[in-house]
């Protein structure tokens, strides 16, 4: 290997080419470049070194183009599943609860276990906007957009099912505390209640922080329709069938249609620093209030199950498992989302990086260490505190599997799914090799997804049907009704995430654009030298790729 | 004056006040607006044209510029005390609702054998209503301080302030500001390093 100059050695270091301590043998350019194991660097956060109005030009482009036939095959099977499920949430609103597979004993199944499951992944969202925000991590900027947007379809599918398990849907409307002849109110002592408030704040606060991120979004590509219109450069509609053929419609201009619904939402934003200066101020009082908020949702559901005197419910650590666990679902869903979304639409790849993958592949087997020590603590917690009806629901409710024992669990086969799902598949995210590559981290995502579903059902389902009175024990058989609305919900939200997709912008163009090292108004002064400030100017004309490393500190 | 401007603009009855500056077809000067190529041009600018005296006057850039703030001589925005008082009561507000249900309308309903009043339970929906308020104050506090929504502005006008919210970064100065005069604001424009100074129309 022939020896570089120093100079260009500490050029490629500077670039986040090149480990820092000499001598170590890490590959160099791994992956796209995003990741470098020295901590005194910092990873670009947008790559192919672009310009502000490259970074507009592609995610615009999204929203832009015509669909793609991914998408056109993608919605078409998407939609339909929706619909489908929408046809059984209205047959068993017709009929009666009695079309789930619910008896005496087990009086909550898949309705709260997709309830819980739903809102749970509803989780990370908020928590990439908010308490990633107040860590000031800027990486988060490539995905909360999304992960916003998929938090609030997460929560829309959410509140689908405790609104129908109440039965007479008809009814559901006694959930609030509205006055009515019949002098009733509801009782506040109870968590249900609790959680009525607490979904509900959550789904607007989370609609509101949403809406407000893209304020500035919108408000670009409305000007990009309206500059197209007044040019004269609009084209007509027109939609690629799969066959190949184009169905052009001239009587519609999409850019048309786009400047004024753009217009409408971006409620006149001028893009004025004034008005940046509050809508920071803004953004950040929403993330504050949000973290707490995030915390407090998943908490309360789990009031839901911990207030009660069921063994299995009855437990002290429900709130932060809970919370642990909703992130770990959470994420695993953004993955799961993200990932196939790098590979189709274009120059996604530089906006979201492996960089930001591996941030994520982290964080899932952080929060997959927790909830593995909830599922260990809660049977420390039975054998410690000497409860038999605790320990027999771990025991012979869940764990034991009937081939070792005739007191075994019927649905050991459910637990043992989730552990190894949430346990044991994250561990490989200890490979540094397996936690940078894409393929791994999208397949332990969609276990964990699997798993954090199998856990709400391992503990509404098992910790319920043998109660105290085994005269009464029940198994439970999920209904064609019931799988027909958990599919038609995952179909709903897979509908609205690509409608999203396709007309909103999929990215926070401004706050890429402002964690770019080339938006740093005291470090990059560009190629010219007008108005350059020597006091200012730490490295002027230098490549802005370099200049992410040389200040660590940019827009925020 | 400003008042009767910002009434003006919203409510089309009221005459807006005779125009100090007049363009050649007849129409009312809005301001002028220069172009600069990067975030640091154009803070650099900021503090020049702070310096000069001028009030009515905006950077325009597609991302919030770290430190804009102080290159222009803002002030801190009071929205986070009307957050906290809108969240406040909000709060007080959960507190009333589920205190005068339980403890004063409908008392006769014990639950577990504890006071109808007790706190204890309230918390989570105090909590709840607190920040489901505080996060409307923000974003509609932030739109009402912004002026917005509105529905359309005269910057808008001008076919290169679109980019504005894409890659350029622009400085509108507004005729109405104390300071201004079409020649001299033109030239301070032009020696901060602004490019493609353009005077902006009011259409009415």
């Amino acid at each position: 290997m022939s020896a570089l100059h120093p100079d260009q050695v500490t050029a490629e270091r500077l670039a986040g080419l090149r480990p820092g301590a000499a001598g170590r043998d890490v590959d160099m350019g791994l992956g796209d470049g995003t990741l470098t194991e020295d901590p005194a660097l910092e990873s670009p956060l947008v790559l192919g070194d672009r310009s502000f109005d490259e970074v507009t030009d592609i995610v615009c482009g999204y929203a832009e183009n015509p669909a793609p036939k991914w998408w056109l095959i993608a919605f078409g099977i998407a939609s339909p599943i929706a619909g489908l499920g929408t046809l059984f949430i209205l047959y068993m609103i017709i009929t009666g609860v009695g079309t789930w597979g619910l008896n005496n004993q087990v009086d909550w199944a898949w309705d709260i276990t997709n309830f819980v499951f739903w809102i749970g992944i509803g989780h990370a969202g908020t928590l990439i906007s908010a308490i990633l925000c107040l860590l000031k991590q800027k990486w988060r900027t490539a995905v909360n957009r999304s992960a916003e947007a998929m938090t609030i379809f997460a929560v829309i599918c959410a509140g689908i099912f405790p609104g129908i398990h109440v039965g007479r849907v008809w009814f559901a409307w006694f959930l609030f505390p509205i006055p009515n002849y019949n002098w009733i109110w509801p009782n506040f002592r109870s968590p249900l209640l609790w959680d009525v408030f607490a979904v509900s704040t959550y789904a607007t606060v989370s609609a509101l922080f949403w809406y407000m991120g893209m304020i500035p979004d919108l408000a670009t590509l409305r000007d990009r329709a309206d500059a197209r219109l007044r040019k004269g450069i609009s084209k007509p509609f027109s939609l690629e069938l799969p066959t190949g053929h184009f169905v052009v419609i001239d009587a519609i201009t999409p850019d048309k249609i786009r400047a004024f619904v753009y217009g409408l939402l971006s409620l006149g934003w001028r893009a004025s620093s004034r008005h940046w200066h509050r809508y920071e101020a803004a953004y950040l009082i929403l993330a504050g209030i949000s973290t707490p908020l995030v915390l407090s949702v998943h908490s309360i559901v789990s009031f839901d199950f911990a207030t009660s005197v069921l063994p299995g419910w009855h437990t002290t650590i429900f709130p932060p498992y809970f919370v642990a666990g909703a992130i770990f679902g959470g994420f695993a869903m953004v993955l799961l989302l993200l990932i196939p979304l790098r590979q189709v639409m274009p120059n996604f790849k530089d906006l979201l990086t492996l960089r930001h993958l591996e941030n994520m592949a982290k964080i899932i087997l952080l929060t997959g260490m927790m909830v593995g020590f909830a599922y260990g603590m809660e049977f420390f917690i039975a054998w410690y505190g000497a409860n038999e009806y605790e320990a027999f629901v771990f025991t012979n409710n869940r764990a034991l599997p009937t081939w070792i024992s005739d007191k075994g669990a019927p649905y050991w086969w459910a637990y043992w799914a989730m552990i190894s799902c949430n346990v044991l598949s994250p561990q490989v995210f200890w490979f540094r090799k397996l936690r940078q590559n894409p393929l791994v981290i999208w397949i332990v995502a969609l276990f964990v997804t699997i798993g954090m579903w199998f856990e709400r059902f391992v503990i509404i389902v098992t910790s319920l049907h043998r109660a105290f009175l085994p005269g009464e024990w029940h198994m439970f058989f999920p209904t064609l009704t019931d799988i027909g609305i958990f599919v038609g919900s995952i179909g709903i939200f897979a509908t609205l995430f690509l409608l999203f997709v396709k007309f909103l912008p999929t990215f926070a163009m401004a706050e890429l654009k402002a964690v770019m090292p080339a938006a740093d108004p005291h470090g990059h002064h560009g190629d010219h030298q007008t108005g350059h400030d020597p006091q200012h100017g730490i490295a002027g004309g230098a490549d802005q790729k370099h200049q992410g490393t040389a200040n660590a500190e940019g827009g925020h | 004056m400003s008042i009767v401007q910002t009434v003006a603009d919203y409510l089309p009855i009221v005459p807006k006040p005779r125009p100090k500056y007049v363009t050649e077809n007849g129409k009312r000067v809005h301001g002028l607006i220069a172009e600069y190529d990067t975030p640091a041009d154009v803070y650099h600018a900021a503090e020049k044209i702070r310096d000069a005296g001028y009030k009515k006057w905006d950077v325009h850039s597609p991302f919030p510029i770290h430190g804009i703030e102080e290159a222009m001589g803002v002030k801190r925005t009071i929205l986070p005390y009307i957050v906290f008082k809108v969240g406040l009561g909000g709060a007080f507000g959960g507190w009333l609702l589920q205190y005068w249900i339980t403890a004063v309308d409908y008392t006769g309903f014990t639950v577990q054998g504890k006071p109808y009043g007790a706190w204890e339970p309230f918390t989570m929906i105090i909590f709840e209503l607190g920040v489901l308020h505080a996060a409307f104050a923000a974003l509609i506090g932030m739109l009402m301080l912004n002026g917005l929504p509105r529905w359309n502005h005269p910057l808008f006008s001008s076919d290169r302030f679109l980019g504005t919210s894409q890659g350029k970064f622009m400085i509108g100065i507004e005729a109405t500001d104390k300071s201004f005069d079409p020649e001299a604001s033109r030239a301070l424009l032009e020696s901060t390093g602004g490019n493609d100074i353009e005077i902006i129309e009011d259409d009415d």
